[in-house]
């Protein structure tokens, strides 16, 4: 389990990285990756690649980076979901909440 | 140089005596060994004593002359090559000719000219040396070609072996598939699933020869086991490419077709990796539909990247599907020219009775390439029959129905010490996916697993609300507090029970997950969907879009979720 980030260089983009499960044992860590950047970005992109799994909580996770960001003028980017992790966001229709690649 | 020559044998046969020593001396002096006699009849038996390997013939001598000596000599020789050179005073060209018609390979005029003498002994050894080395190489290719095909004999009777249990004989597959096609890299594999469903697999390896075939058994081995116990297909094509991907050399890999006839259903499931189009020919209106390969082949992707969609087509009983390797459009004629897929095209559409389209399509491909038969055509067709019809191949599938766990139960009561350092998901989930039919669904399993071990470790035993995780700072308290009390933790037990039994084509899991907490108000707050606020609550919602159904009973302690899987899936 890790969780990876880092700016672009024009400090406008913020790329988390999550490798392994995604569940509550991550929270601390993912909160950490927005949350401690001198200034906000703009856009946000949350990288599944190496996600293998996704539970309840990680979807809790997942709003609370979207509040943080703005809520519904939030910009934030789901990409490299595996298929069984991209189901599990489908089903509770986060499609509508976030771009999902 | 000829001192370092390994020292010849050299037979010398002339009936005039000072002809004889002059000439012994000379090739002495080289350092050679001399066998000397004085007639063609002597010269014959110290042949066959001594194998010499070069003889000397004076043409002329009496009782046996040189013509005849040398006629018997070579003849004794064999396939050995033993130069003869005739010693003669004749020079007439028809004398000389028949010295070389008796077998001779070359001459020497009398007198002897020392030099050439010697050049020319020199030249015939070289040959004679040349030509041993081609005989020992001619005998090692020979041998090695023995074994080839005796490994080769092995290998297929081993192939065989594991492939034979097809049904391949079923009255509604016509196949051609030479004898030794698994050595050009073609398989045929055929079996009935417990459903009644037909699963074939035409695959074509890169490669000729043992490289081709050696992925065959895995292969072949894979697909009967798998087909029987009633995996499914994606899983099959799964494991074939995981396995050939894991085994093979990178650049070997699989071109093949995978279907699944259901004869109930009329409709098939096909996956083409690679192979020429597969052609679904309507018997009503004669109508052809190319299902075009829409994936890499087998053993090139690993798993994580392996695409398993696959074509639905309906069918007619009558309709026929046939699969190829590109053997068909890749038939030359005498001139060259390949057959390709309009010729293919034309006989479907000249055809008139679909049942032998089959034979039209051989006798083309026959026709074409000029009589000759090839062997690196690999052709099968299957027609759709009425459920029931299918005769081929073991009918008695019943006790491989139940080869997987079929009808079990199972409780599991986990306690304070278990919960801090065990994670008990993994083991569940292991023995859920020893239902074969269960293995395809692991994904939405482990996620009902998941939530709801959590919702019964979190708010069961620890006592933790979901009220908590409605501000981010609770989110983050909730996980901190989670800690907290699961470390200091002394009493709380969350009990598994797993039901599993067959239904239908299928089954039924019942899985109920009990906490020693005190429950909760389940009818006005899980079933109410406005109730979600803040970052929680999504779990059970995410449950019931996964499974048949969900219930709370009683106090809201204890979970009932129940779990159908068609064995069609």
């Amino acid at each position: 389990m890790g969780i990876q980030s880092h700016v672009s260089d024009d400090g406008k983009e913020l790329v988390i990285s999550i490798q392994g499960r995604f569940d509550f044992s991550a929270h601390q860590d993912f909160r950490n990756s927005y949350e401690t950047l001198d200034s906000q970005p703009t856009r946000y992109k949350v990288d599944m690649n190496e996600t293998t799994y996704l539970d309840s909580s990680a979807l809790g996770m997942l709003l609370l980076l979207r509040d943080h960001a703005g809520g519904n003028s939030a910009e934030i980017e789901i990409v490299n979901c595996s298929p069984d992790v991209k189901k599990i966001l489908t089903i509770s229709n986060f499609e509508q909440l976030f771009t999902i690649e | 140089m000829s001192q370092q020559a390994k020292p010849l044998k050299i037979l010398i046969a002339d009936d005039t005596e000072t002809d004889r020593r002059i000439l012994e001396a000379i090739v002495r002096r080289e350092g050679h060994e001399v066998i000397s006699v004085c007639d063609g009849q002597e010269a014959v038996t110290a042949y066959e004593r001594e194998q010499p390997d070069i003889v000397l013939l004076d043409a002329l001598m009496p009782r046996l002359d040189g013509f005849g000596a040398a006629r018997q000599i070579k003849e004794l020789a064999g396939e050995e090559l033993v130069p003869i050179i005739f010693l003669t005073s004749l020079s007439d060209t028809e004398s000389l000719v028949r010295c070389l018609e008796a077998g001779g390979d070359d001459f020497l005029s009398k007198p002897y000219n020392r030099v050439i003498l010697q050049a020319k002994i020199k030249a015939f050894n070289r040959m004679r040396e040349m030509h041993q080395e081609v005989q020992i190489q001619r005998d090692q290719i020979a041998s090695h070609n023995d074994h080839l095909m005796q490994e080769q004999t092995v290998a297929k009777q081993v192939f065989d072996n594991i492939a034979h249990t097809g049904c391949l004989d079923a009255s509604n597959v016509k196949y051609l598939l030479s004898p030794l096609a698994v050595f050009n890299g073609d398989v045929i594999v055929a079996a009935i699933r417990p459903s009644g469903s037909m699963m074939v697999l035409l695959g074509d390896f890169t490669g000729h020869g043992l490289p081709a075939a050696i992925g065959a058994m895995p292969l072949a081995s894979s697909f009967y086991g798998m087909v029987q116990k009633g995996f499914s297909m994606v899983d099959i094509l799964r494991e074939v490419n995981q396995k050939l991907k894991q085994i093979l050399p990178i650049g070997v890999f699989c071109c093949a077709s995978i279907v699944d006839m259901n004869f109930s259903k009329g409709k098939i499931r096909i996956w083409n990796g690679g192979l020429p189009d597969c052609y679904l020919h309507r018997s009503g209106t004669g109508e052809v539909e190319p299902i075009r390969s829409t994936h890499l082949p087998l053993g090139v992707l690993d798993d994580s990247s392996f695409k398993d969609d696959c074509l639905h087509f309906e069918m007619e009983v009558g309709d026929r599907l046939y699969m190829w390797s590109d053997g068909i459009i890749e038939t030359r004629n005498p001139k060259g020219e390949m057959y390709g897929e309009e010729r293919l095209q034309q006989v479907f559409a000249g055809n008139k009775v679909p049942g032998q389209v089959f034979d039209d399509i051989v006798n083309s491909v026959h026709e074409f390439a000029g009589g000759e038969r090839d062997d690196d055509l690999s052709l099968i067709e299957l027609t759709m029959a009425e459920p029931g019809q299918i005769d081929g191949g073991p009918r008695d599938y019943s006790p491989q129905r139940h080869s997987g766990m079929m009808e079990w139960s199972m409780d599991l009561e986990l306690q304070p010490s278990t919960f801090r350092l065990f994670d008990p998901l993994p083991l569940l989930l292991n023995i859920l996916v020893e239902v074969p039919g269960l293995r395809t669904h692991s994904g939405s399993l482990y996620t009902i697993l998941a939530e709801l071990y959590s919702n019964a470790l979190e708010h069961g035993v620890l006592g933790l609300s979901s009220e908590l995780k409605h501000t981010p700072e609770g989110f983050a308290e909730y996980y901190q507090q989670r800690q907290q009390r699961l470390d200091t933790l002394e009493e709380g037990t969350v009990a598994f029970s797993m039901d599993h039994r067959v239904l239908g084509d299928g089954g039924e899991l019942i899985l109920k997950v009990t906490d020693s907490g005190t429950g909760f108000d389940h009818q006005n707050n899980i079933d109410n969907p406005h109730k979600r606020v803040g970052y929680s609550g999504r779990g059970i919602p995410l449950i019931r879009t996964l499974c048949h159904s969900l219930r709370y009973i009683g106090t809201g302690n204890q979970v009932e979720v129940v779990f159908r899987w068609d064995g069609d899936d």
